[in-house]
């Protein structure tokens, strides 16, 4: 809905991937396999969506430097250029949905964008406010999914969203967490909304939502964007004082950033992580979790006793 | 509460250490030749403190408020509060901080300097001297490049230091125009240590010195005032 008037060329052909190579691949039996550009669906609708994101905190948040600003669209190029759809951001973070708005404009307003924002205010009468403020941010047409940022006043603001999709102004709602915080709440909201996403932060440290958040996703067929992949890159600067071990290649993890990644998607309830970046290589890197080979859930569980160890 | 317990300073950081430090380059370049001017005025401070009769004295704390109130809009509020919602607050508390200055010293007339100096008011001095010649130093000397230079009278640090300084410098404390410059210095340590920059500690040392030195002298007047 960001950007197009009608379903493209492009879309419905990667609806049909996504309902034929997609959903062979979601089980994810064997050890490895290949899957070029892989895709999850998003249960509520069927729309395929790239394993990889663009997340937006601090990265793009900055201010009205235009050396950064460019710098930052560089970053949304490759990340388009490298298959990528979805870009998530906040009214929270600053300068940052600006940022993109800026980047968009600059690269022509990509068709295949799926953008991701939230609402993020304790006051119901001026969330409608905020989203039309973030929308002209952003400079497009209007948001594909919205979200309650980290639960926030997220009773009153869930009424005014499904009241917007219901009214064909929003296809997709959700609510966020972070930090691991407030899952019972979440649980509760998952439960009782017909949510279409749940945001959390899900990665190879902070492994608590496969309890029951992620089991809970499956179940109420709730898209999950896992945020912080990297845990605000932490685990990146731990992971990077070892040598990739030699298995990785098996799972067609070149460097660390693709081991972590594909951790964290390869999950068979998350459908997308969001790692932000400043750096052009670095998306480069992110965007090679999204393709070639996946672990099965052996693997994973090698993965995640080896990067304990770390 | 516990939930807040979860949260590291870090997280709190919206912004990174690149992009704060490049605001003040930008923002140098922009003002420039400001640098000189609010220097100038930073010297005439000064000179204003040390006047022997009244009237000249009342135009230092009026110098300070138009210092505050351009940090408040010069930085905070055009370009901080790009990158960082809270600082429109903190723009809010500087254009409060001003007022108190006009009223308190120059409407008020209870910001008085001079007479015989004592250790506190050296040190007040000192301070000041510091926030001026040495603090646009400091990013230097933690490794960031001159064109970051924080200055007085144009970014926050060093005119809230100033002012302390200057504060501690009177004859007798107004303890209500200490209250905002405290809590930015707090603020400003919180932050740069949030960025694990390695000048965090300077205004939080700053604060301390300046409420350290100022109460123990209060309480040593006291003592002195009951002895007599």
């Amino acid at each position: 809905m960001s950007r197009r008037k009608s379903i493209s060329r492009r879309a419905l052909l990667e609806s049909m991937l996504a309902g034929g190579l997609g959903a062979a691949l979601l089980p994810f039996k064997g050890l490895a396999m290949a899957a070029p550009d892989i895709t999850k669906r998003i249960p509520s609708s069927g729309e395929a969506l790239p394993l990889v994101g663009l997340g937006s905190w601090i990265t793009f948040n900055v201010g009205n430097d235009r050396r950064a600003l460019n710098s930052c669209a560089d970053v949304v190029r490759a990340f388009f250029a490298a298959g990528g759809r979805l870009i998530d951001s906040s009214p929270m973070y600053g300068s940052s949905q600006a940022t993109i708005g800026y980047a968009l404009n600059k690269l022509g307003d990509p068709e295949t964008l799926f953008a991701a924002d939230k609402v993020w205010t304790s006051s119901a009468a001026r969330g409608p406010t905020q989203i039309e403020q973030s929308r002209r941010h952003w400079d497009v047409r209007a948001f594909d999914l919205l979200q309650v940022h980290n639960l926030r006043a997220w009773e009153r603001h869930l009424d005014l969203l499904f009241g917007m999709k219901d009214e064909g102004r929003l296809r997709y709602v959700g609510v966020t967490t972070s930090h691991g915080r407030r899952h019972g709440d979440l649980e509760r909201i998952m439960k009782r909304h017909p949510l279409d996403f749940v945001q959390m932060t899900y990665n190879a440290s902070h492994r608590a939502v496969e309890r029951r958040l992620l089991p809970l996703a499956r179940e109420r067929g709730i898209a999950v964007i896992a945020n912080r992949p990297y845990d605000g890159g932490r685990l990146i600067r731990r992971a990077k004082r070892e040598v990739l071990p030699s298995w990785a290649a098996e799972i067609g993890a070149a460097n660390w950033p693709e081991f972590l990644l594909k951790f964290v998607v390869s999950h068979p309830a998350v459908n997308c992580a969001i790692p932000a970046t400043t750096q052009v290589v670095h998306v480069r890197e992110n965007m090679r979790a999204s393709s070639g080979l996946l672990p099965d859930q052996a693997t994973r569980r090698r993965m995640a006793a080896h990067i304990r160890q770390l | 509460m516990s939930e807040w317990m979860t949260y590291r300073l870090s997280d709190f950081l919206m912004f990174s250490p690149s992009t704060y430090f490049r605001q003040f380059e930008l923002y140098n370049a922009d003002v420039w030749p400001a640098h000189i001017m609010t220097l100038t005025l930073g010297a005439a401070c000064l000179w204003l403190s040390r006047q022997p009769i009244a009237a000249p004295q009342r135009a230092l704390p009026a110098i300070l408020a138009g210092c505050w109130l351009w940090v408040a809009w010069g930085y905070l509020y055009t370009r901080y509060a790009t990158i960082n919602w809270a600082a429109s607050y903190f723009a809010g508390a500087f254009v409060l901080q001003a007022i108190l200055l006009f009223l308190v010293g120059t409407f008020g007339k209870k910001l008085e300097f001079g007479g015989s100096i004592q250790r506190a008011q050296k040190a007040g001095i000192a301070i000041f001297l510091i926030a001026m010649i040495v603090q646009p130093l400091i990013g230097v000397i933690a490794g960031r490049p001159w064109v970051e230079a924080e200055v007085f009278g144009l970014a926050p640090n060093p005119t809230v230091a100033a002012t302390l300084g200057l504060l501690l410098a009177a004859r007798r404390w107004r303890w209500e125009l200490f209250v905002i410059p405290a809590l930015w210095c707090g603020i400003d340590g919180a932050t740069r240590l949030a960025m694990e920059a390695p000048d965090f500690w300077v205004m939080p040392v700053v604060a301390i010195l300046v409420i350290g030195l100022a109460a123990a002298a209060a309480i040593d007047r006291r003592r002195a005032a009951r002895q007599l």
